[in-house]
């Protein structure tokens, strides 16, 4: 965990840590890796509100827990940039971590893998496996995505690559 | 085409016989020899080759498998044709399993299956094998088009789909299970399944499916940086699994520092993909046609051009619970295996004749046994058996570290025990994202 700032280490404490080891075709086993992940996003859900620092929503899109729909965003300049978050829990989950993937930014950053896959090779790929079972979808939101849009963010927006919503509405009225 | 020539060379000299005006003949003339130009240019374009019941040996131009049953002929390969019978499933169609695809289509493999959820770009084009007008195409279907055309003996399967999905992963598994095209085979319905993809969670999902198949499969791989790659041989039960260990990679051998990694996830030379396309379909058709050593692993270092090789045997602790089955019917299995391997070697000395190689020995020569020659090289000599979490041959990294035992993080809270409704737990979530 070196280089890393002191905020997310201590927001990273704070998240429960996960202890089944169970992925998708587990069955039972499953369920109840499932109950321990809503309850880790949950805390982590609160922990955020609580500091002001509110920055996904995220939701199981279908009954198994296999695949999560929602959003993030990232405060710019005092502007809010909102993107679309999906991603599938992989069939050897949680030895590999889920693939966090920002569709709309597919093509406008090379730091991304087809389909709008971010890349998390090096920052947060080896601590995800130094920390199999114990990390779940709030660690993977907290450490892989979270440091992504706070270093990507900025340079897509400077380069022109995304522009805030209200800049994009007034500039196809004028 | 030469339907709709013939149709316009008869409709230029319907237009010539009707114009009254002679003044337009003469133009009318010159399209018409460009029509005839055009057809036979169409009458002389190839025609797709047949299939082939038969590989003959026979050596005419006209032959597609002459070189290679010449193969048989020079005692390389027994029986050549046999690879007429074998199912070969590549996951993965990119710069190393399109290469893969397109050698064992000419080597005239019997079926190809083919698994890739992406489409062909432009950006692809520095490497093998597709090519620019299959831009937006499926890799799976622009691979069908070309590898059909080339060879139309092997029998091609295309699947479009990720197998790291619990839906793909369950297709995956049963086409590899489908026996339709040998029946009689033992085991699974393909011979082997090569993973020729670029991450992590793929090839872990390849080591699932074959754990729990007790298939025999080889992985691939070319580095991010585009200047190292590996072939590896995965025998469930018998050597170490993908998981057995983190990944091994080749280092690069010059300072990781030098390496310029900002800004880019992936650079790719056609050049390291086709070498790694190479050993790993040498591999293959060593361990298919049963001819000379295949390789357990083996790696490719292109800036020192080093060739680092090892063994690996299965991690008794491994995490994947398929893999430890595995292991443990090799172990119940070995009292057979060296019966059978007895039986082998007595059948064999059987063979050899009894009197000595060479009768006279004129010039007294005699081999000496060196081994004890480099004695001081040993400790270093690349082919070392090892179980598999520990050191590592030179010039061979993990690619990732293992999962710790110990607590890292301090919890403040108490581990999550309490047994909360799954629905209950589902609507807190969506209460506090409303």
């Amino acid at each position: 965990m070196e280089g890393w700032d002191p905020n997310t280490k201590s927001t990273l404490t704070q998240i429960p840590l996960l202890t089944t080891k169970a992925g998708p075709r587990d069955g039972a086993a499953w369920t109840q890796r499932l109950k321990e992940e809503y309850k880790s996003l949950i805390a982590y859900t609160q922990m955020n509100k609580s500091n002001d620092n509110d920055w996904f929503r995220i939701s199981a899109s279908n009954p198994e827990g296999t695949r999560w729909t929602g959003k993030c965003w990232y405060v710019h300049n005092l502007l809010k940039y909102e993107f679309d978050l999906q991603f599938d829990i992989p069939v050897t989950y949680p030895s590999t971590a889920p693939e966090l993937e920002l569709p709309q930014l597919d093509g406008k950053t090379q730091k991304m893998y087809r389909g709008g896959k971010i890349c998390l090779t090096v920052h947060f790929k080896p601590l995800w496996a130094k920390n199999c079972p114990r990390f779940g979808i709030a660690h993977a939101l907290c450490l892989g995505l979270a440091p992504w849009l706070a270093a990507e963010v900025p340079i897509l927006v400077d380069s022109g690559m995304i522009k805030h919503k209200d800049d994009a509405t007034t500039s196809t009225e004028t | 085409m030469e339907v709709e020539l013939k149709e316009m060379l008869h409709d230029l000299e319907s237009l010539k016989q009707s114009l009254p005006d002679p003044s337009h003949r003469a133009s009318i003339d010159k399209l018409r020899l460009r029509v005839e130009q055009l057809t036979s240019l169409e009458k002389s374009r190839p025609a797709p080759r047949l299939k082939v019941k038969d590989m003959s040996a026979e050596v005419v131009d006209s032959n597609p498998y002459s070189r290679l049953m010449a193969l048989q002929r020079m005692g390389i390969v027994e029986n050549y044709e046999r690879i007429r019978e074998f199912s070969v499933a590549i996951v993965g169609i990119g710069g190393v399993g399109s290469v893969a695809a397109e050698m064992l289509t000419r080597c005239g493999i019997g079926r190809l299956l083919l698994y890739d959820y992406d489409k062909v770009e432009l950006a692809n084009m520095n490497r093998l094998f597709f090519r620019p007008e299959q831009v937006n195409m499926t890799k799976t279907d622009a691979a069908v088009q070309t590898l059909s055309d080339i060879n139309p003996d092997v029998v091609l399967e295309s699947y479009t789909m990720n197998i790291t999905t619990v839906q793909g992963f369950d297709t995956f598994v049963s086409s590899l299970k489908n026996k339709s095209f040998c029946p009689n085979k033992e085991g699974s319905g393909v011979d082997l399944v090569l993973s020729c993809v670029d991450n992590y969670e793929a090839r872990m999902a390849v080591n699932q499916a074959c754990n729990e198949m007790n298939q025999t499969w080889m992985e691939s791989g070319v580095s991010e940086d585009a200047v190292s790659g590996h072939i590896q041989l995965l025998i469930p039960g018998e050597t170490a699994c993908f998981a057995c260990a983190p990944p091994l990679v080749v280092a690069s051998g010059i300072d990781e520092r030098t390496l310029k990694r900002e800004g880019v996830c992936a650079a790719s030379l056609p050049t390291t993909m086709g070498v790694v396309a190479g050993l790993l379909v040498q591999n293959t058709l060593k361990f298919l046609l049963n001819f000379g050593q295949v390789s357990p692993y083996l790696g490719y270092n292109s800036l020192k051009d080093y060739f680092p090789t090892m063994e690996m045997k299965p991690n008794p602790q491994c995490s994947n619970v398929a893999c430890l089955e595995r292991q443990q019917e090799y172990i119940v299995a070995k009292p057979a295996r060296d019966a059978a391997l007895k039986a082998k070697m007595e059948a064999e000395a059987l063979l050899v004749p009894e009197c000595p190689l060479h009768a006279e020995n004129e010039w007294s020569i005699s081999v000496v046994d060196d081994s004890g020659l480099d004695s001081l090289d040993a400790a270093s000599s690349d082919m070392e058996k090892r179980a598999a979490p520990d050191t590592l041959p030179e010039g061979l990294v993990r690619e990732l570290p293992s999962a710790d035992k110990a607590q890292e993080l301090p919890t403040s809270e108490a581990p999550l025990t309490s047994n909360d409704d799954l629905e209950d737990l589902r609507r807190q979530l969506e209460a506090l994202n409303s």
